[in-house]
């Protein structure tokens, strides 16, 4: 377990904003990552569909420049494959029925203050903590 | 154009995920473990994103219409109903399972990892599911 990366997330959150004010201003989008993934394959027309594939590209990008920059990526998994499966599919179901994940709700729809993304946030991170204090603080 | 500026948009997100070490799953995982040696580097990604991103939007907002495109396309609901808390409670587990949530997932994809891949293969798949039910 790695000390807190506070000056990283100060950093990198200001980049987030960055990015999600970017699609705002010139787009007039929500930077909702789990919305764009969707629309990238269930988008109604190609101009649709074209945006999220550029923008799902660069956040690939985003991450294959940084890992040049700083000679790879930290990535030490939680689970078993199996276990991200059931993750994975989780999370995919969640974010199309609660219309959104961290990015939508949780950075741009608190920016505007929605209460349908507060409500969802709070849930979210409720779940998420209880998840993970079963996962790892009970014994079966 | 649009495209462009998707991309650019993307590059910073994916860039800004992975400075701040949200595609480590261990690095959320510590921030959703309040009963264990709790990190809060997740608190600060969302609090300097919030900081900048309310005030930047609600600037933008006053304009009349983006500068690329027609009209801001924005969610007009505030309701709050069961698909929307039933699906927040479900992507939180998800959350807690894997300690990936959809943008640090994908960004993650640049490290090659199959266990990555196959994470967000499962998530296309849960949203397929999902909208199979739903309109």
């Amino acid at each position: 377990m790695s000390e807190p990366n506070l000056l990283g997330g100060l950093i990198g959150g200001a980049l987030i904003s960055v990015a999600a004010s970017i699609l705002m201003l010139l787009n007039g989008r929500i930077a909702g990552v789990s919305g764009i993934l969707g629309g990238v394959f269930w988008a109604i027309s190609g101009v649709e569909r074209f945006w999220r594939v550029a923008f799902v590209i660069g956040l690939v990008g985003g991450a294959a420049i940084y890992s040049f920059a700083a000679g790879g990526l930290k990535i030490e998994l939680a689970a078993s494959n199996l276990i991200l499966l059931m993750a994975g599919f989780l999370v995919g179901m969640g974010t199309r029925l609660g219309s959104g994940c961290t990015s939508g709700h949780g950075v741009c729809g608190l920016a505007r203050r929605s209460p349908r993304s507060l409500a969802a946030t709070a849930t979210f991170m409720l779940f998420g903590a209880l998840t993970v204090f079963v996962m790892r603080h009970v014994s079966f | 154009m649009l495209c462009v500026t998707a991309l650019m948009a993307g590059v910073l997100f994916g860039f800004g995920l992975s400075i701040s070490e949200m595609i480590n799953p261990a690095r959320v995982i510590g921030f959703l473990d309040v009963a264990g040696r709790w990190d809060p580097t997740l608190a600060f990604v969302m609090g300097g994103a919030l900081a900048i991103t309310g005030p930047a939007f609600a600037l933008i907002l006053r304009r009349p219409r983006p500068w690329l495109a027609d009209k801001f396309i924005l969610p007009t609901r505030r309701d709050i109903d069961r698909p929307l808390i039933l699906g927040a409670a479900l992507f939180g587990i998800g959350w807690g399972l894997g300690g990936f949530c959809p943008g640090p997932a994908l960004a993650a994809l640049a490290s090659g990892s199959p266990a990555v891949f196959l994470f967000v293969l499962a998530m296309v798949g849960g949203q397929w599911l999902a909208g199979r039910f739903t309109p």
